[in-house]
């Protein structure tokens, strides 16, 4: 498929030089889309995990402090009795109040506010705990209990993911239809530039094939150098998102490092880019060859 | 592919040739070459002789008529098809069209590259012709640096390197001094007597009648074989109908 030399001069031709930097661009952009999806994958799993093995219970707030602490022993007592569950934690006011903190801001003060008790229980793994029975139990004995296993947030969370996912994967499609585009524009204009040399190499009793390897090899090569450039340009820019994302300190947010899978698949796009220009090269001389003589 | 010595290697039966809505530059072109023969084409200027060489050489399609080379009706033959067939016709184009970023040595390899010969053949035969025809020091010089007769011979050479089995030559001494065209003649001479099918289209008078071979004569389109056995239809020629009315 590939000419070891090329007898058409397409190294001179300007279009040679735009198109790395095109490839390069579609590329960066490529990659930064498939970044993109691997890390919201990343995370979907990871607070699909984190969070399906967990339980939040809420004490509404009773008229007096004393009535609520002997609803939370109720609480704390009844989880306690039950099997399902590896370890629970009453959460303290100053944790509660960090995680109002942004919207109350730091003047609000545990006596201000009439703060829910929230005990975090984390259940065992593989644990099948029946919520639902569980939540009965409780509101038998302690009124105003409620249970929240994060169900509800869990599939609007990872239904906006895969959303998002979906629009990352058509950019890589367009991306994909705008590499085939220019190369078509390229090799079409290449092959109207060097009509008469074209035309020698026919009469001469050259084979389509023959002129379509040269593109093609022009364009795996072309391809290969402007994925590489930008893979060059994506990777700073991947580990700069990488480290403004480990400096926040939220606790919603996962870790969303990119795996060494993670970077295999993003170093073979460039490959892949520089495939297809190589294909659309070789088909798109093949079909305008087929219509001269 | 063989070639059966007794078929015609060219033939030509009716063919009609018209550039777009244009009137026909070639008319009932009617002929057949034997493997192995010489012709000049000759006549003016106007007369259809590139024309002619250019449906040879498969650049053209006839607007009417039959044209089969090496036995095949080219009409039917797939596009596939077609490049063996040339790969067999060298072609020295009058106006050379040599690749000018490529240097005079692989200009005149390029058939054999194409052919898919090894690279040690194509560097004994490319340098043995090109030292033939006087260019052994000019190997590597890109055509735009060499004269137009230097050209020529880088055409020439190119053409005949393969060994084609017809060669086709468009005023190939035009731009050659006397000393040089005879020695190219000679080049094709010695081919032709290797078998090889030899039309050489020129306007020099001298030179085809010093060499004795026959001739086509084409004058306005019509096609009239002069001094060989090849079968020429009879050009009706508007004269001819002039007399009948």
């Amino acid at each position: 498929m590939f000419a070891r030399r090329s007898d058409l001069p397409l190294d001179k031709d300007a279009l040679s030089r735009f198109l790395p930097w095109l490839i390069a661009f579609m590329v960066f952009l490529a990659v930064m889309a498939m970044a993109g999806v691997l890390v919201l994958n990343t995370v979907a799993a990871r607070w699909d995990r984190g969070v399906s093995g967990t339980l939040t219970v809420q004490i509404i707030p009773a008229e007096n402090a004393v009535d609520d602490d002997a609803r939370l022993q109720t609480v704390l007592k009844i989880l306690t009795e039950t099997p399902e569950i590896e370890r629970f934690e009453t959460l303290g006011d100053d944790k509660l109040l960090a995680l109002l903190e942004p919207w109350l801001g730091t003047s609000a003060g545990a006596k201000d506010l009439p703060l829910p008790r929230l005990v975090d229980v984390e259940l065992k793994s593989g644990a099948k705990l029946d919520i639902d029975a569980l939540s009965r139990r409780m509101e038998a004995r302690v009124p105003g209990v409620s249970i929240d296993d994060h169900s509800i947030w869990l599939n609007r969370l990872v239904r906006l993911i895969r959303t998002v996912e979906g629009l990352a994967s058509l950019v890589l499609v367009f991306i994909a239809l705008s590499t085939i585009g220019t190369v078509v524009f390229t090799t079409r204009t290449g092959l109207a530039l060097h009509r008469n040399a074209i035309e020698v190499l026919h009469f001469i009793g050259a084979q389509d094939s023959y002129v379509a390897a040269q593109f093609a090899s022009r364009a795996l090569t072309l391809g290969l150098k402007g994925g590489v450039i930008g893979l060059f340009l994506a990777v700073p820019s991947l580990l700069g998102i990488g480290v403004m994302a480990a400096k926040m300190e939220s606790g919603l947010l996962p870790d969303i490092t990119l795996g060494a899978v993670h970077w295999s698949a993003l170093a073979g796009l460039p490959i892949i880019v520089a495939l297809i220009a190589m294909l659309t090269a070789r088909i798109t001389v093949m079909k305008t060859l087929a219509r001269m003589l | 592919m063989t070639i059966d010595e007794n078929e015609a290697i060219v033939k030509f039966e009716n063919v009609g040739l018209r550039y777009g809505l244009g009137p026909e530059v070639l008319q009932d072109v009617t002929f057949s070459l034997a493997p192995g023969s010489f012709h000049f084409l000759v006549g003016p200027s106007g007369a259809g002789k590139s024309s002619l060489l250019k449906l040879i050489y498969l650049a053209l399609k006839p607007s009417r008529g039959l044209i089969s080379l090496f036995g095949r009706d080219i009409a039917t033959t797939s596009r596939r098809d077609l490049p063996p067939i040339r790969r067999r016709v060298g072609v020295v184009f009058q106006e050379f069209r040599l690749l000018n970023h490529l240097s005079a040595f692989d200009n005149v390899a390029l058939p054999l590259r194409i052919a898919g010969a090894k690279k040690s053949e194509i560097q004994k035969h490319v340098v043995e012709l090109l030292s033939w025809v006087g260019l052994k020091d000019h190997l590597d010089a890109r055509p735009p640096t060499l004269s137009g007769g230097q050209q020529q011979r880088v055409s020439i050479a190119r053409a005949v390197i393969a060994r084609p089995k017809i060669l086709l030559a468009d005023e190939p001494t035009g731009n050659v001094d006397d000393p040089m065209g005879m020695r190219l003649m000679h080049l094709f001479e010695e081919l032709n007597k290797l078998g090889t099918t030899v039309i050489i289209a020129t306007h020099n008078n001298m030179m085809v009648e010093k060499m004795g071979y026959p001739k086509m004569h084409l004058d306005e389109g019509w096609l009239e074989m002069v001094g060989d056995g090849s079968m020429s239809a009879p050009a009706p020629r508007q004269t001819d109908f002039e007399g009948l009315i």
